[in-house]
């Protein structure tokens, strides 16, 4: 017996605000969080642009021992996922009681494995790094730490996909609720920001060099894009089966009706056409939907040359010319292993908000841009049933449909 | 460095670090008991004399530091 999975909180801590409200305005905007980080250029990047966001203060909110454990993006997820279990009204004493998973995505903790092996080579002991060191450095720092301080009883993982990986955590947090193996999971992704980060995804030449405009270097789709510009933070979303959330009198943001996935089975860079459908279309046949059902295509677009133009033709080929488009990386930059879940966020943002968030700095399409429906500017608009595409190094591909709930 | 000096610094760099009030570091308490020290606090405190003492602690050495005075006691031999 397959089982409805629906959305009964989120949380954001991203470039574009620290909390939903915030966020939500940024996106009406079309406001761009990415700046020019000077430090990266003294370290020798090509492009210092990054989306950036403030260092969260969690003194007085958590104790000592579980602040010295967190790497800095599960400072950002700490705070999205209070956010989150707020609003799907789950405090401590409901968690003591019941049972909820967590899987996030991530994949890497650059900052405190550098800082490590830099402070054993500096002092030549390996105690002096301290008790908190191992805990930051592993990649499950995430899961690590939030499944501590919330004492969370059921699954409990981090899912490491690249720049798919906080879409694939919602993905199978989804297929495991479906399925019966658990009543409720949180789910998200966390990005560190941070130089020590990015400094070899910079080293192939990924990041966009328009440094002297900061918030037109980052143009999805648009015939003059010239590379990414990183970002991050943390996304939070509270999955449970719709029983579980009716039971407890939860206020359901919306369902999660298809999940598809595939992999291009090439090369370790660059995209393929064939391995995007594919995910498109397990998407669209897991949620039992037409192609003209889905009303926004919230598109994985990093504003790479490469990568947009295979997006672009795989959603023509799925979807044809006339459903709605946009890349929010505009704005945030690529979240990278936060972006699949902070992408659903914004979605769901819109869908709340009956808008659709602009690609901002599409102004000139490309030969295969040119076939689909970009949003350049804010729109007003009920959107009831939305998709979301993630895609990553090694050809992972991920793509999430959520649907209004009634 | 006088034992005045360690004890001020004592408690200045532990309250910081453990997040105590000042005033409980006294000399007859006990330091795991007040700094509510487990295995890994330990490993901080190795961290913290080192920074702040220039010592390194063996961490076999705190089976015999009780108290904030045994500490103090300890801290003297070490940097004088």
């Amino acid at each position: 017996m397959m089982r409805r999975v629906v959305i009964t909180g989120m949380g954001i801590y991203s470039c574009l605000g620290t909390s939903k409200d915030e966020v939500r305005d940024s996106l009406f905007a079309g406001k761009s969080g990415i700046i020019f980080d000077a430090q990266r250029k003294d370290i020798g990047f090509r492009s210092a642009l990054t989306g950036m966001v403030e260092e969260p203060n969690l003194k007085g909110l958590l104790d000592r021992r579980q602040r010295k454990s967190m790497a800095q993006q599960c400072n950002y997820a700490f705070v999205s996922a209070n956010e989150a279990l707020e609003q799907a009204k789950i405090d401590a004493d409901f968690l003591a009681k019941n049972e909820m998973g967590i899987i996030f995505g991530n994949d890497s903790s650059s900052k405190a494995v550098i800082d490590s092996v830099d402070g054993v080579r500096a002092k030549g002991d390996t105690t002096l790094l301290g008790s908190g060191s191992i805990f930051q450095a592993m990649n499950c720092t995430v899961t690590m730490n939030l499944s501590t301080i919330f004492k969370l009883k059921g699954i409990n993982m981090t899912l490491s996909a690249a720049c798919a990986s906080g879409s694939h955590s919602v993905g199978m947090g989804y297929v495991l609720i479906k399925n019966g193996y658990q009543d409720m999971v949180m789910c998200g992704g966390a990005q560190e920001v941070n130089p020590n980060a990015m400094a070899s995804f910079d080293g192939i030449s990924a990041f966009s060099t328009n440094e002297s405009n900061p918030t037109k270097a980052c143009r999805p789709f648009d015939r003059d894009r010239d590379g990414l510009v990183p970002g991050g933070g943390a996304a939070t979303l509270i999955l449970e089966s719709l029983e579980s959330a009716k039971s407890r009198g939860a206020d359901i943001i919306a369902e999660v009706i298809g999940y598809g996935f595939s992999s291009n089975g090439e090369h370790i860079s660059n995209p393929n056409l064939d391995g995007q459908v594919r995910s498109l279309e397990m998407a669209l046949k897991q949620a039992n939907i037409s192609p003209e059902d889905i009303d926004y295509v919230n598109a994985h677009a990093t504003s790479t040359p490469v990568g947009d133009g295979f997006e672009a033709q795989a959603i023509y080929k799925v979807f044809g010319s006339n459903t709605p488009v946009s890349s929010t990386k505009s704005m945030t930059g690529h979240e990278c292993w936060m972006a699949g879940a902070s992408e659903l966020v914004y979605s769901l943002l819109m869908m709340k908000n009956g808008f659709i968030a602009p690609n901002i700095n599409f102004e000139n399409p490309d030969e295969y841009s040119e076939k689909i429906n970009i949003f350049a500017q804010t729109e007003q608009r009920t959107l009831r049933t939305v998709l979301s595409n993630s895609f990553g190094f090694g050809g992972t591909n991920s793509s999430v449909i959520l649907r209004a709930y009634d | 460095m006088t034992r005045e000096d360690i004890v001020s610094k004592t408690k200045e760099i532990l309250s910081e670090e453990f997040e105590v009030a000042e005033d409980l570091i006294v000399d007859d308490a006990e330091l795991q008991a007040t700094l509510e020290l487990d295995s890994l606090d330990y490993v901080d405190l190795v961290v913290i004399i080192e920074e702040n003492f220039g010592f390194k602690v063996e961490q076999a050495d705190f089976t015999e530091i009780k108290t904030f005075s045994d500490f103090y006691d300890y801290v003297q031999t070490k940097v004088n």
